[in-house]
């Protein structure tokens, strides 16, 4: 697969990324080489393999359903980048 | 002190010869001596250590004291620290105080064990030469003009310098065996849900695993009784009773069938690592050890395999970094979208970015069964080989990386290159077994990694014949000469 310019445009909206110009070209080289790489999977037959799911087999764990954690607002919004009366600040979503 | 093993420097706190307040200070003061010649360190912890040792001190004298009390070491800078910085070697984190302690790190608290500081890594441990680093490459101590290996080369280097006496890793494709091979290290990559992952950040959260850098098998035991264990805030980590890993390490070899896979031995390795491994072999041999030749056919599809897995879990898992809650935020973003795509555009480097991407590309509409799910499939294939293997043999040997430690700038410009360094290490993952690399010569003075793979949750075994080669060779005892006093 050898992707364009707008290819990459694309992902990069959809992984939420910004990406200048310059960067474009660069970028469809380079996904292009890594996307030719694995597609070196394709010459194996794997049409009678079910897919893993864990190493171990192993199910994922449930436990009751029981508020275990405290509140620890201050804490971790003291690391934000905004905040305002306990609440995180982001740009106007709604106009 | 600096050159003595764990084991050696917990029977000196012991005896009286030295306090853990001294032995903090000596590797504080070598870490400021050297520490701007490799840049193995982040973020050095001078006051913690000091804190930790005294407190380490304190409890030695009260007769209550753990094997690691008072024991230095410096931590990988993925697993969050409770009030000290954890950037994961990112921009994105650069300003990130974790507001709690990850599991391992809790655990060595509670062991005694002094934080010397945060060691550098690849990005998000997205690398395999520690040069996708926001805060710069780290040198590596048997030439600083090559690297160290990746990701965990930051604490590596540290080791191999003498700067901590051992220090923790992480593996998702290599990242602590590829870097314990080039800088000469014991490393060990447990099975997958042996070490808890709680507060590790995630990468590839079916692949990552920590474990433990050392000097000596001895050492990477003694960690391991620390970092081991089943962990309830780890959804994946297993419920399985945990061994005393240094319980073991003297038993004999005898009746231990090793398999040596040829398609380890093939094009790309490099002719003079490759008879170094033949020679370790060839020890083991002498030891009582029979050498079965077997394959693993399906190697060549693991490293195209994990470039669709890796990628594909880290464009989710770092999807959480959104410039809202913690972390880089862009300056002055017009709308909600901007900051997203601003704050993840400036924050993240080249390689994690496109990581994501391809990602990104590998789970969207229309790609998801060419990509993601024939990985998974291939992951299956891969494990399986390794299953068919275990019914012959106890475990499989071989080289632990193609080369020795390549020069700086060589790969970096050129990906595919740097993922076919983990050519060797990175089945292990995808199949989730335990593994270890130690020491077994040098190539024009560069140390050259066995790595020897063990199946699910043989770790004490791994460490048991790791040990018994260190009895019987001294590759891992030597020191770079630039680092020596």
């Amino acid at each position: 697969m050898v992707l364009q310019r707008s290819d990459v445009e694309k992902i990069a909206h959809l992984a939420r990324l910004a990406v200048s110009e310059e960067e474009l070209a660069a970028y469809a080289s380079s996904l292009s080489d890594i996307l030719k790489f694995v597609e070196r999977m394709d010459s194996a037959d794997v049409s009678r393999v079910a897919p893993m799911a864990h190493p171990l087999d192993a199910v994922q764990r449930l436990r009751e359903d029981a508020v275990r954690e405290s509140s620890q607002r201050e804490k971790f919004q003291a690391i934000a980048p905004r905040v305002e009366a306990g609440l995180y600040l982001v740009p106007k979503v709604i106009e | 002190m600096h050159k003595q093993s764990i084991a050696s420097l917990a029977q000196g706190l012991r005896q009286g010869d030295f306090s853990s307040e001294e032995l903090t200070r000596h590797f504080l003061d070598r870490i400021h001596r050297y520490n701007g010649a490799l840049n193995c360190f982040i973020t050095v912890t001078e006051e913690v250590a000091l804190a930790d040792a005294r407190e380490a001190d304190r409890r030695l004298r009260a007769g209550e004291a753990h094997a690691l009390t008072g024991i230095p070491l410096a931590h990988k800078d993925i697993f969050c620290t409770d009030g000290v910085r954890t950037s994961c070697a990112s921009r994105m984190l650069d300003n990130f105080i974790a507001p709690y302690d990850a599991t391992v790190i809790q655990s060595f608290k509670a062991a005694g064990a002094v934080m010397l500081g945060k060691a550098n890594m690849d990005e998000f441990a997205m690398g395999s030469s520690n040069e996708t680093s926001y805060y710069g490459p780290v040198g590596n101590p048997w030439d600083t003009a090559r690297v160290p290996g990746g990701s965990s080369g930051g604490s590596a280097a540290a080791v191999a310098a003498r700067l901590a006496p051992a220090a923790t890793g992480t593996d998702t494709g290599g990242s602590i065996r590829q870097p314990a091979a080039l800088c000469g290290l014991t490393g060990l990559k447990p099975t997958y849900g042996r070490v808890s992952r709680y507060g590790m950040i995630a990468f590839a959260s079916s692949l990552d695993q920590g474990g433990p850098l050392a000097l000596t098998a001895q050492d990477a035991a003694l960690l391991m009784n620390v970092m081991a264990g089943f962990d309830e805030k780890d959804s994946t980590s297993i419920d399985q009773p945990v061994p005393d890993y240094c319980a073991a390490l003297d038993q004999p070899l005898d009746g231990l069938r090793i398999g040596v896979p040829r398609e380890f031995f093939g094009d790309g390795l490099d002719a003079a690592v490759g008879e170094l491994v033949q020679a370790a072999i060839g020890q083991y041999q002498r030891m009582g050890a029979a050498i079965v030749e077997i394959s693993l056919p399906n190697t060549r599809y693991s490293a195209p395999t994990y470039y669709v897995v890796a990628p594909a879990e880290c464009s989710s898992n770092l999807s959480r970094f959104d410039g809202v809650r913690y972390g880089y935020r862009c300056e002055d973003p017009v709308d909600l979208m901007d900051l997203y795509k601003r704050s993840r555009g400036e924050g993240f480097g080249a390689e994690v970015k496109r990581r994501i991407m391809i990602g990104t590309y590998a789970l969207s509409a229309g790609y998801y069964d060419a990509y993601y799910l024939k990985a998974q499939k291939l992951r299956q294939l891969i494990s399986d080989d390794f299953k068919k293997a275990f019914v012959e043999v106890d475990v499989i040997m071989g080289p632990t990386t193609p080369t020795t430690a390549f020069a700086a700038g060589d790969k970096l410009n050129d990906p595919i290159q740097m993922y076919l360094s983990d050519i060797y290490t990175i089945a292990v993952n995808l199949a989730g077994l335990p593994a270890i690399s130690i020491p077994c010569g040098f190539s024009a003075g560069l140390p050259v990694g066995l790595q020897i793979i063990g199946g699910y949750f043989k770790e004490a075994q791994l460490l048991h014949i790791a040990h018994r080669y260190q009895q019987e060779t001294d590759w891992h005892a030597r020191v770079p000469e630039a680092f020596e006093t």
